[in-house]
């Protein structure tokens, strides 16, 4: 208990922190009107109430608070992440448990699996979201957010294929000959010893694929017509950036938000899941 | 095969690494009747640890012929019929300590009450009761080795391997495994197969202790070890305990010495 208010508060003091660094930054440069490396003004910098207020201003017509409005957007956006993490996992633990049971096809394989991250998402993006709306699979169109979710798992797919293949030779050659003693095949082995084992590994993948799939969701949204998600108010508010800059910084205040919520899930869903030496718990 | 069926019989048994092609056991010709405690000794390099290894199918012979309980050892193992415990506890860290008990249990897809049955009866036997639901690196590493030899008792296999199973552990809690290892082994009737360093240790526990060379490995030969049972604290200090421990040394000495000549 000791500990959690430990942490929280530590939590606190950080936050409190930044914040303090972001103010003093802000009204040093404003007070002594130094100019490098950038000019510091309420457009490139502005002053964190105004951030905070205009959250809780309206931004449509209907009047809808810029924070509901951010909310239903960072709701959508997870939607898309949330999707393509889970097809990401799929498809990269498969693919990592096909490398690791083959070890030939490791040399044939990891090649494209590496390459395939060295290719910028931003160019990727258009390709999948774009050049794929008119996609029909026997009968079904794959609906636009779906084909964000694309881009999510893309990004997710690597680390968890990387880590599923360490993961899975990971576990203890002398344990495997103990599965064997006990007359136990591959798929039991695989099972009760090198599933197991992987976990740990797996998990890092998760937490870099819990930031890596909110990302994929945004920079999906880009250059589709998609409106909804944050990834379309990031456009939106870019456009009037000049008029108000802190609708933008609110925007990526929420999106920071929405990738820390699901790094979190992993984080707690890990705590639950894996039971280890408390030593090799980082 | 004898009137009394042997739980292990070799015969002609040789084994070829094909990497550099070391010759490492030749000619090895041994057979364990039900009961038998029997300790292989030999100095490092010798393939005791690997004729072990032979009788549990995880590695095959270059020739000769291993039978278990009359059957060929890979029929054996398929059959479950020994369990093998390892220098290291080699637990599963994920698992709790009764569920790493269970682990050949559930592999053989006993039910859940049946197993948790047995469970609870190894953890009397090893006297681990109130660490059943412990994770394996809360534990000491005496206790890991016990949780360890419960999990190979617990389909009770009719035969018990043992590779080092004490020789990472300080000589106290080595001294009071080896006790509770008697115990174990008058309460299941087992047969075991044991592979130590100690020569004190060897002569302690076994029934026969089997003597082998290194390069190529070879048994040097066998001493019977005719100690009353059960033995107990005193029987380390009974001067027929010394006198067969002066024996097993002096043949490991002979082998040593042998062994060196040629280089």
């Amino acid at each position: 208990m000791i500990n959690v208010i430990k942490r929280v508060a530590i939590g606190i003091a950080v936050l409190v922190g930044v914040c303090a660094f972001y103010t003093g930054y802000r009204e040093l440069f404003l007070a002594t009107g130094w100019t490098w490396p950038f000019e510091v003004d309420d457009i490139t910098l502005p002053s964190l109430p105004s951030i905070v207020g205009a959250l809780f201003d309206p931004v449509q017509e209907d009047g809808e608070l810029l924070i509901s409005l951010l909310f239903k957007a960072a709701l959508f956006t997870a939607k898309e992440a949330f999707v393509g993490f889970v097809i990401g996992t799929i498809v990269g633990f498969t693919l990592g448990a096909v490398i690791a049971r083959f070890q030939m096809l490791q040399r044939g394989l990891m090649p494209y699996v590496v390459g395939s991250q060295t290719i910028p998402i931003l160019a990727i993006a258009p390709i999948v979201v774009v050049g794929l709306g008119s996609l029909t699979i026997a009968g079904w169109t794959p609906s636009d957010w779906l084909r964000v979710s694309v881009i999510s798992a893309y990004l997710t797919f690597f680390p968890v294929t990387v880590n599923t293949v360490r993961g899975l030779e990971s576990a203890d050659p002398r344990a495997i000959e103990l599965m064997r003693s006990y007359a136990s095949g591959e798929w039991a082995i695989f099972l009760k010893l090198r599933l197991p084992s992987s976990l740990p590994y797996l998990f890092g993948a998760f937490r870099i694929a819990a930031t890596a799939c909110v990302i994929g969701a945004i920079i999906g949204e880009l250059p589709s017509s998609i409106q909804g998600g944050l990834g379309g108010a990031i456009i939106n508010f870019n456009q009037y950036y000049v008029l108000n800059p802190q609708n933008l910084w609110a925007t990526n205040l929420m999106a920071a938000a929405l990738g820390i919520s699901f790094f979190l899930v992993i984080v707690i869903a890990e705590k639950l899941l894996v039971h280890r030496p408390p030593e090799t718990l980082t | 095969m004898s009137a009394q069926e042997s739980v292990v019989s070799i015969s002609g048994l040789g084994k070829v690494f094909p990497k550099g092609g070391v010759t490492a056991l030749e000619n090895i010709d041994l057979g364990v009747q039900p009961g038998e405690f029997i300790s292989l000794i030999g100095p490092s390099g010798c393939g005791k640890s690997t004729l072990l290894r032979i009788i549990g199918d995880l590695t095959q012979p270059t020739s000769g012929e291993v039978l278990v309980n009359g059957k060929p050892a890979p029929q054996a193992r398929l059959d479950r019929d020994y369990g093998i415990v390892f220098q290291a506890a080699v637990l599963f860290d994920w698992r709790t300590v009764a569920k790493n008990i269970a682990l050949p249990l559930e592999l053989l897809k006993w039910d859940r009450a049946k197993r948790d049955a047995r469970v609870s009866e190894m953890l009397d036997l090893v006297e681990l009761n109130d660490f059943g639901s412990h994770y394996p690196w809360q534990l000491s590493g005496g206790m890991q080795q016990r949780v360890s030899i419960a999990r190979a008792l617990s389909f009770s296999p009719a035969l018990l391997l043992m590779d080092e199973p004490f020789g990472a552990l300080d000589e106290m809690t080595r001294e009071r495994l080896n006790l509770e290892l008697l115990s174990i082994w008058a309460e299941t009737k087992s047969t075991v197969i044991f592979v130590t360093h100690s020569i004190s240790e060897a002569v302690f526990l076994s029934t026969r202790v089997v003597v082998m060379s290194p390069r190529p490995g070879r048994i040097a030969g066998v001493v019977e070890i005719a100690l009353a049972q059960p033995r107990g604290v005193r029987t380390r200090e009974e001067p027929r305990f010394f006198e067969l421990v002066t024996e097993v040394r002096e043949m490991l000495h002979a082998v040593e010495t042998e062994a060196e000549l040629p280089e």
